[in-house]
């Protein structure tokens, strides 16, 4: 397998884009990539998309982006594993360069999610859950995650107030980045006083809906060397399934999947847990970045919590979590997710995140998971 | 100058308490307290809709206007909730007040700003030298949804508007309309309840409409925020307007005297007459008053007006706003309210 290398990403600012199309806050991403990895030409794309279909009627999304892009006819696909597709359009992406099918791909993300009201947009990502053992019984994903929070607490103690640290670290950070949908800054005080969505968790837990896209060019490390581009490359991709269900698994506090891709990630890139300078991941609610660090062996079972008010992922902590402000302050367009944490990872290994630049980072790594966990997906970049 | 010669107000007596309608619900009622800023609402009894209320609104114009109802031109009233898909609204105010045959009427409509634009209007056709007296109301018994959001504020009110050139309360400086095609709140024929695009009222629907007409007015007048004494605009709930000032550089006591959502809720082509009508109560001659509605659909209707010393004369000549929405409250259980408000719908 080729070493493959990130030369260019390209990323507006997220929010509610009402006066913009899909198809508009794509291309917009895709030429900044293009432009960053200064390329004219590609080989193939890959477009990770969630729900296009019930966010905006619209599938068939490969060709309709490829002809916007004004890429046609380049062959593209686009990709979908929940809120994971941005980060199954990277793996897949690097699949493609890595065995030598294509030298350059663009790999992207999108959703449009703001064209739909909010109990629209609420049973779309519900089909990220299990329809017939999940949905069914009028569960949403606010209700998943609360079970999780409550079943965290009762287990290993995790404090209400240690949730909502969650958030303030997150949006402490998308305060320093201006591309995030809500880039201000948030109280513990504030959190635990907002409106409640599913007990424990409140709406300040809760990422938001947002319209937004995020691109990345990938290369060979050799090609990127040739075309004198900063080199970042990725060294590992790790990918593992579980029951989209979350009454099929074992613990419901504990999110295999992330572990599985993870396990693979780390033997595929020769790294321990020690050796990540910084990590960005999927919290879509304030309890899954207590499991998913955790998840990750970034601190022991049960110390998610903790970890997080001891200051252990803040931006000058020892490990920093989410320093783009995670899905929390920067947005949530599902699709766009994981491709944007590689972004941000990309950003940061350049020296390129200005206020909010990890000092001397060289091994980065994103998580980006699906519905409750029934996917998760891997990556570890390294400075090359 | 032509002006406002004569304004009067009408407020449902009943009252329901978020509390109450929470309960009903299994909401949060602190939550949308907070995020509301929404106390309570006024509901119309079963036998008040928007033609008895701009009838109510419109005798207390004329108390403050002395004239004689047959030398109006014009009878306006804006509302959503006109009684009658077919058959004016306006042509029963007209009758009840004595201004029929020789008069022009009409019913408008534009979600909540339809009664600035009855305003608009009537005060055009006085300008214009074509009435001597023109009427323009706004009155509603709005609907929202069981459960649904707009239910917290949806409420009823009226507010009425006398239109001539002489014995001037309020001159009328500048007017401006600010409006394009956008669709964050509608209600089609046959449904009962409007619906909405969520947070898509906020910032490109109501806050777009509402800075664009506030600044395009100022402009048009050379007139700056410090140079009034009070601002009135429209008040979809507690927040809105607030923020709206805060944007646009108003104090918070330029806007509170006819801040009123908070015990009243949104009385949708009432609301920001209302709060005209409250304000002209507290004014002094020669304050400098702004309003700005508000429709969904969307648009702003803007008036710069300057209060001259009649107020003084005519201020007790007949109910005040605040004494309206404060005295003589009835408070309702969720049931009675439902039934006020036909929510509960027998089989044919």
């Amino acid at each position: 397998m080729r070493e493959v290398a990130i030369i260019g990403v390209g990323m507006n600012k997220w929010g509610e884009l009402w006066e913009k199309s899909l198809r508009q806050v794509f291309t917009e991403a895709a030429l900044l990539a293009l432009d960053d990895a200064g390329v004219d030409k590609i080989d193939s794309m890959i477009v990770g998309c969630m729900s296009s279909g019930l966010f905006i009627g619209q599938e068939h999304l490969s060709s309709l982006l490829a002809d916007y892009t004004g890429l046609a006819p380049v062959p593209a696909a686009r990709v979908e594993s929940a809120c994971a597709s941005g980060g199954l359009a990277l793996r897949t992406g690097w699949i493609e360069v890595a065995s030598g099918l294509s030298d350059v791909v663009l790999v992207g993300g999108v959703e449009k999610m703001t064209d739909v009201n909010g109990n629209e947009a609420t049973f779309a990502l519900g089909t990220a859950a299990d329809q017939e053992y999940e949905c069914y019984h009028g569960i949403t994903f606010p209700g998943l995650y609360a079970l999780m929070a409550r079943a965290h607490m009762e287990k290993y103690g995790t404090t209400r107030e240690q949730l909502a640290m969650v958030a303030v670290k997150n949006h402490a950070n998308g305060s320093l980045n201006p591309l995030a949908q809500y880039p201000f800054k948030v109280s513990v005080e504030a959190v635990l006083s907002s409106v409640m969505v599913a007990d424990p968790l409140r709406i300040l837990d809760c990422s938001p809906i947002t319209d937004g896209a995020a691109a990345l060019v990938l290369c060979p490390v050799e090609l990127a060397r040739k075309l004198k581009k900063p080199v970042v490359k990725i060294i590992a991709s790790g990918m593992a399934t579980d029951s989209i269900a979350l009454s099929s698994r074992k613990e419901i506090t504990w999110i295999e999947s992330t572990y599985l891709a993870a396990k693979k990630a780390y033997a595929m890139a020769g790294k321990k847990p020690e050796d990540i300078n910084l990590v960005e991941v999927h919290d879509c609610f304030t309890i899954a970045e207590i499991c998913v660090i955790e998840a990750l062996g970034l601190v022991e079972k049960g110390k998610g919590g903790q970890a997080v008010e001891s200051g252990l992922t803040a931006l000058q902590g020892k490990i920093p979590v989410n320093t783009s402000g995670g899905l929390k302050a920067k947005g949530h367009p599902v699709g766009a997710t994981g491709v944007a944490q590689a972004i941000e990872i990309t950003k940061q290994l350049r020296g390129d995140a200005g206020p909010r630049q990890v000092k001397g980072a060289r091994v980065g790594m994103t998580q980006n998971m699906g519905g409750s966990g029934g996917s998760s997906i891997v990556h570890i970049f390294e400075r090359g | 100058m032509e002006g406002i010669i004569g304004y009067g107000a009408s407020i449902p007596r009943n009252r329901i308490k978020v509390e109450e309608i929470a309960k009903v619900w299994g909401a949060d009622a602190p939550s949308y307290k907070k995020g509301l800023l929404v106390e309570e609402k006024s509901v119309p009894s079963p036998d008040q809709d928007t033609i008895t209320m701009s009838v109510e609104a419109t005798k207390n114009a004329l108390k403050r206007a002395g004239i004689d109802p047959r030398e109006i031109g014009a009878v306006y009233i804006g509302s959503e909730s006109h009684p009658y898909a077919v058959k004016p609204s306006g042509t029963v105010l007209a009758e009840a007040i004595g201004a029929t045959p020789e008069v022009h009427t009409s019913d408008f409509e534009f979600a909540c700003k339809a009664g600035t634009e009855g305003m608009f209007v009537a005060y055009g056709l006085v300008k214009a030298g074509l009435i001597k007296y023109g009427l323009g109301v706004g009155a509603d018994t709005s609907q929202g949804a069981p459960g649904d959001a707009l239910e917290y504020t949806a409420a009823a009110g009226a507010a009425a508007y006398l239109f001539g050139r002489e014995k001037v309360i309020a001159e009328v400086l500048e007017t401006y309309s600010y409006t394009t095609d956008t669709p964050d709140f509608w209600r089609r024929e046959y449904q009962y309840y409007p619906q909405h695009g969520g947070r898509f009222t906020g910032d490109p629907a109501y806050f777009k409409h509402i800075t664009g007409a506030a600044r395009g007015i100022m402009a048009k007048a050379g007139l700056k925020p410090a140079d009034f004494q009070y601002v009135i605009f429209h008040q979809p709930n507690g927040k809105f307007p607030l923020r709206a000032g805060e944007i646009l550089g108003f104090a918070r006591k330029q806007i509170e005297p006819g801040w009123l959502v908070n015990k009243l809720g949104n009385t949708y082509s009432g609301s920001s007459p209302l709060g005209l009508t409250a304000t002209l109560d507290i004014s002094k001659p020669g304050d400098m008053v702004l309003i700005v509605s508000y429709g969904s659909g969307a648009g702003s209707d803007g008036f710069v007006l300057r209060v001259t010393d009649r107020i003084n004369e005519v201020r007790d000549l007949a109910p005040k706003t605040r004494e309206l929405l404060e005295k003589n409250r009835n408070y309702l259980e969720y049931g009675t309210y439902a039934k006020f408000r036909h929510k509960i719908r027998k089989a044919d």
